[in-house]
């Protein structure tokens, strides 16, 4: 059993709790920075594709896992983010100006978006950004000079201090250059929420009432909310567009939004740790799937047909695992593991159960 | 002048008239009791004044500021802090972050600063933990800093909703039922919570109670409503005795 006794007030503030704790991350980091000598280069390419999805994870949980509203429209704004990043690449910009500004952009529409959007709630608000993101697909194929449409775009190399990186070609560059953005958007996601905007997302998640009554404009938080959510994400497109290298109208589908809510909802709603969790799912699920086909086809003998819907399918079952049996996710799941062996041996079963919860004022909306 | 002036104020709900042509006021300092039945008005009276509803008419003043004029989350700058009748807390937060939002009102940093938790949030931050930490004392929550409001006891969870108030550091603090649900003991807390809140902190405190022990026992004056409407206004022991104010809860003497 460990105690942490706190003699600072800094010790609830900074980020983490102590030593310990600061020197596992430093190590998870370390880690991460040597991967590419750790892994060959299909395997790095897989990791830059769950840290890819963990950008667009971490936008879509400041809106859904911290703001607590539902978006299933978050693929148009990885779209927005692409394209924008693409376009403004072409027209000459270097790509440390385009891919923040892409972001800016996206964030930007989020907010005009979100004004008249997010006066709906719950189930309201998922329908209507889905139609949004059902929309993308036609708004692509309308604007095709700039966006060219069916045929789509191609991912130029992009120079970041005066390295040239590509997908393929530099892949190391590639992943380091991603692994970057991440650790960067995640501590600013950190330092969100240990100050006053944050913790004022997660009072509008709980309470609208007494948000309100603490003084917190809903519908501004609600605003600001979105507009970071979607700044993060059209960061997280940028990139997802440099990953796929080619891309049209059809690839930010609608099912990439499901995928995406459904991923932080799996990973564990409400925390950071959940949108990584969650995107380890969604990257390695796909590969997991072909490799085991191999072998229950080498005990069966059935070889290696391909089945249709396969993916979707087991998806759909760890999710519905998930919400019968850990509605908090894997995150939820990996704080008791922790707690079991921090408290050893006093772990009680019912820790972590919620008390019987209590009528609620009638809301005011 | 005094602190909270409440001038003929009407609200219907269509054909509900739910608070008709009410006036009084609240003098800075004291604590001030709204008594009733159920469905007299009285925490929609504290609802006017959060300003969840709008009036037909009349006018509410706090402080100089025209509440009326203000939008819901801008009463709470004014220095009106509030608890709820039916426990509005933050559940899936700690008890140190729900009463962190408290200080939201004294917040001076922007998105930007934030992003970059720059020195000046360092400092902000500082100072609310430290005026939070007081509250903390002044209420005994030490045990529950950093447990989570879904595992906690009603009992608890009330001073927390106090404490959150408080964090805000109010001229003026709206109770509703502070000691509905609490044991004998709490209650007796609850009571010398609010007359060191008003004696210690200064804050005035207008409450809505049914335990008339409490209410005799803290409020300087009481104001006691029926139908939306004042019935009598006075000390504890004038209303209580007062003829409109037995029939309202007793019913007519056959």
């Amino acid at each position: 059993m460990r105690i942490v006794f706190k003699t600072d007030y800094m010790q609830d503030i900074r980020p983490w709790k102590d030593g310990y704790q600061l020197s596992l991350y430093l190590i998870l980091l370390a880690f991460m920075i040597a991967a590419p000598y750790l892994v060959d280069d299909f395997y790095l390419g897989e990791i830059t594709n769950v840290l890819v999805w963990a950008i667009a994870g971490l936008g879509l949980m400041v809106l859904t896992g911290h703001t607590g509203q539902a978006s299933l429209g978050h693929a148009a704004f990885l779209a927005l983010g692409c394209y924008a990043n693409i376009i403004l690449l072409e027209a000459g910009m270097p790509f440390m100006v385009a891919f923040p500004l892409a972001g800016l952009i996206t964030g930007a529409v989020g907010v005009l978006i979100a004004i008249p959007a997010l006066r709906m709630h719950g189930i309201y608000l998922a329908i209507a950004t889905m139609a949004m993101s059902i929309l993308t697909d036609d708004i692509i194929v309308l604007t095709e000079p700039w966006t060219g449409g069916v045929v789509g775009k191609f991912a130029p190399p992009v120079n970041v201090f005066g390295v040239m990186i590509d997908r393929w070609g530099t892949p190391k560059e590639f992943y380091w250059l991603i692994l970057g953005v991440t650790v960067l958007i995640t501590l600013g996601y950190i330092n969100l929420l240990r100050a006053p905007l944050g913790r004022s997302f997660i009072a509008v998640r709980d309470s609208e009432v007494s948000a309100q009554a603490m003084g917190i404009d809903v519908a501004r938080t609600k605003a600001i909310s979105f507009g970071i959510s979607c700044a993060i994400t059209g960061l997280g497109g940028a990139l997802m567009g440099l990953y796929a290298t080619t891309f049209n109208n059809e690839t930010f589908s609608v099912v990439i939004s499901i995928q995406l809510l459904m991923m932080i909802v799996i990973g564990g709603l409400g925390s950071i740790h959940g949108a990584f969790f969650g995107a380890i799912v969604i990257g390695f699920l796909p590969q997991f799937l072909s490799i085991s086909k191999e072998y229950v086809g080498a005990v069966f003998g059935g070889g290696t047909v391909a089945i249709p819907g396969l993916e979707f399918g087991v998806f759909g079952l760890i999710l519905i695992v998930f919400i019968l049996f850990e509605p908090m996710g894997i995150y939820g799941r990996w704080l008791k593991i922790r707690t079991w062996f921090e408290l050893f041996p006093f772990y009680r079963k019912n820790m972590f159960k919620r008390k019987k919860s209590y009528l609620k004022t009638e809301r005011v909306r | 002048m005094s602190l909270l002036d409440f001038q003929n104020v009407t609200l219907k709900f269509g054909g509900l008239v739910a608070v008709n042509d009410l006036s009084f006021s609240v003098e800075e300092g004291e604590v001030f009791a709204i008594v009733g039945p159920n469905g007299a008005g009285k925490s929609t009276v504290f609802n006017l004044i959060s300003r969840f509803y709008d009036p037909y008419a009349g006018s509410i003043q706090f402080d100089g500021h025209d509440l009326l004029r203000s939008k819901a989350s801008g009463v709470a700058t004014f220095g009106v802090a509030r608890t709820f009748q039916n426990i509005e807390l933050f559940d899936h937060a700690t008890v140190l972050q729900n009463l962190l939002v408290g200080r939201h009102r004294h917040r001076s940093t922007n998105l930007l600063s934030e992003l970059f938790f720059t020195p000046s949030v360092r400092k902000q931050e500082i100072q609310n933990r430290h005026m939070v930490e007081e509250v903390i004392d002044f209420l005994d929550l030490q045990p529950y800093r950093d447990s989570l409001i879904a595992g906690l006891p009603y009992g608890v969870r009330k001073v927390v909703e106090l404490g959150r108030a408080l964090a805000t550091g109010p001229k003026l603090l709206l109770l509703d039922e502070p000691a509905s649900g609490l044991s004998v003991e709490e209650t007796t807390d609850m009571r010398w919570w609010i007359d060191d809140i008003r004696r210690q902190m200064g804050i005035t405190v207008l409450m809505v109670e049914h335990d008339m022990g409490l209410v005799s026992s803290v409020s300087d004056r009481v104001l006691a409503m029926a139908d939306g409407a004042r019935l009598a206004l006075g000390t504890p022991k004038e209303v209580q005795s007062d003829p409109a104010v037995i029939e309202a809860y007793l019913g007519h003497v056959a």
